[in-house]
């Protein structure tokens, strides 16, 4: 096990190192002046100068990307070109809100998915099963910039039950959760339907059954259980959809999170605060999908050896 | 079922998309303010926006922008990700690992988020759109194709042609890349789907198509600002979307089903 762990880390340095270089290179695609675009047409030669040095862009190209990395390693991402604050800090502050939402989302998920993928599973090729069919794929295909505004006009605007916008309350978590939520069920509950199909043809379900165990025990904790690695398998390689879901929905619902700093950022042509938002979602999915991966080893050995 | 569901729902959208100057007396982009926000009416069934334009109007002429992007995307990430992942694939080595390790990165970045940064730096516009798209998109044709190819490159007939003294390009454009090309198609099929959604969810943050050019996403960032007067500038664009992108969803399961006899179902007695 620990060679396979350290053989993954391993793995997941060159990985790093090139979502850094890509995010380093971002701001070098700029079509023009960098810095002239940041401050626009009525900075002055001066200023743009000032900024220019601020940012290292004067110094050779090796340099800043050696400048660069030494920085990102130390957990330094720069100053916020708009607010002056360090872009570290802006991002620590806004993360707890944006796992807030992605927990919530996912649990969500799990809440409608499993009991969805068990009874498609097991009613395979009725009526019930087409109709869970359809309804994840339903699921999969709404976007949720627009499920996020519908359910707005429904339970804020129209019945008036939930708040529209903001951060405080549970209420205010439960629409960004659905919303966000909505579509990793839907990807869940047609794994979970695939996976415990996969179980139920397997011999010891029917020894199971053939001891005298009753259906829905045979189900349940004979081939739910073994279906599980797969299922926990995907909701952990899902957490980089929800993380990029969440950029749409914290900005739909005005939550403050890493997602909405990064569209604001994005608006303010706040280039640094934009580089450091992105590389660490980057690298907030890479550690979970690195998590998954130990974790899929230590539950399933043969992992290990492929 | 999902197959014929699929091809119906894309083919009366492609219909429409194409047909979409006939099914509607106005002009997506005139505008009357005199009745703007105005709802749903038997002349305007999807009623009218911010500006007064006709929401049907600018609905089909939004399909066009959408299936542009969808083939463009797709197109263009389909044929530079068989083209790597064939490569890969075949050569191995040092080729294998450079192109390997390329895709290894970008897909490190979740989703949307590298598209995201790319619109975000050369600014929105729907070549940037289709350039950031095709970006994250040849990734996955790239991956499928390489893994295809792997096992193709050890069968009897690819020897063969090789003992025979056959063109590398041959061999793959022969022998090694047909084999990929039933999972490649599905693939394309669900990947319009996502290029789609992504045109779309660039255009609902203000990073795509920009006004007064009609995309779906456009005009469900429009309706932001009005959900509580006018939600149908909301309800209309993004039905669209989802009906679209369900038909695409349809088709590539259709699709996988028929294609991989593997996927029969089982039943607990």
């Amino acid at each position: 096990m620990l060679r396979f762990i350290v053989r993954r880390l391993l793995l997941t340095i060159p990985v790093l190192l090139g979502v850094a270089t890509l995010v380093f290179s971002l701001i070098h695609l700029v079509p023009g002046d960098p810095v002239q675009a940041m401050l626009g047409d009525s900075a002055t030669p001066q200023d743009v100068a000032d900024v220019r040095a601020r940012l290292g862009l004067d110094r050779p190209l090796p340099v800043q990307y050696g400048a660069f990395l030494s920085n990102v390693s130390r957990g330094n991402l720069g100053t916020s070109l708009r607010t002056n604050q360090l872009v570290a800090s802006a991002i620590a502050e806004r993360m707890p809100a944006t796992f807030e939402l992605a927990f919530a989302a996912m649990a969500v998920a799990t809440a409608i998915a499993l009991p969805l993928g068990i009874v498609a599973a097991v009613r395979a090729g009725t009526l019930t099963d087409y109709g869970a069919t359809t309804l994840a794929l339903v699921g999969i295909s709404i976007p949720n910039f627009w499920l996020g505004p519908l359910m707005a006009i429904v339970f804020s605007i129209s019945l008036g039950w939930l708040p529209v916008s903001g951060r405080g309350s549970a209420a205010h978590l439960i629409l960004p959760a659905i919303t966000l939520g909505a579509p990793l069920a839907a990807v869940l509950a047609r794994m979970t339907r695939a996976s415990v199909i996969e179980e139920l043809r397997e011999l010891y379900v029917l020894a199971a059954r053939a001891r005298g165990v009753s259906r829905f025990r045979a189900i349940v904790r004979h081939a739910f259980r073994n279906s599980l690695i797969p299922i926990v398998t995907v909701l952990g390689l899902q957490f980089g959809a929800v993380l990029t879901g969440a950029v749409i929905t914290e900005t739909i619902f005005a939550w403050p999170g890493v997602g909405r700093l990064l569209i604001q950022s994005i608006n303010f042509r706040d280039y640094p605060m934009v580089q450091g938002c992105i590389l660490l979602i980057a690298v907030t999915y890479v550690a979970m999908n690195l998590l998954t991966d130990l974790v899929y080893g230590l539950l399933d050995p043969r992992i290990r050896f492929e | 079922m999902m197959l014929k569901t699929g091809v119906t729902i894309v083919a009366v959208a492609a219909l429409a998309a194409i047909a979409g100057p006939m099914l509607t007396p106005f002009d997506p982009a005139s505008q009357q303010l005199a009745l703007r926000l105005a709802g749903p009416t038997a002349l305007h069934p999807f009623g009218l926006d911010e500006l007064g334009r006709d929401i049907l109007a600018r609905v089909l002429a939004g399909a066009r922008i959408s299936f542009l992007v969808g083939l463009t995307v797709v197109t263009v990430s389909a044929s530079v990700g068989t083209l790597l992942g064939a490569v890969a694939g075949y050569f191995g080595g040092v080729v294998d690992d450079a192109i390997s390790r390329v895709i290894d990165v970008l897909l490190a970045f979740p989703g949307l988020l590298l598209a995201i940064a790319l619109v975000a730096v050369l600014g929105p516009s729907l070549g940037n759109v289709l350039f950031a798209l095709t970006i994250i998109g040849w990734v996955g044709y790239a991956r499928l194709v390489r893994g295809q190819v792997l096992r193709a490159r050890e069968f009897e007939y690819v020897q063969a042609a090789r003992a025979q003294g056959a063109s590398v390009a041959r061999i793959l454009w022969h022998h090694v890349v047909p084999t990929a090309i039933p999972a490649v198609v599905v693939q394309a099929t669900l990947g319009m789907a996502g290029a789609i959604i992504g045109e779309a969810a660039l255009s609902f943050l203000g990073l795509g198509v920009q006004p007064p050019t009609p995309s779906w996403g456009t005009m469900l960032n429009g309706g932001r600002a009005h959900l509580l007067d006018a939600p149908h500038l909301t309800i209309f664009p993004g039905l669209a979307i989802a009906i679209l992108v369900l038909g695409f969803n349809f088709l590539g399961d259709g699709l996988r089903d028929a294609t991989d006899p593997k996927r029969a179902r089982a039943t607990l007695r």
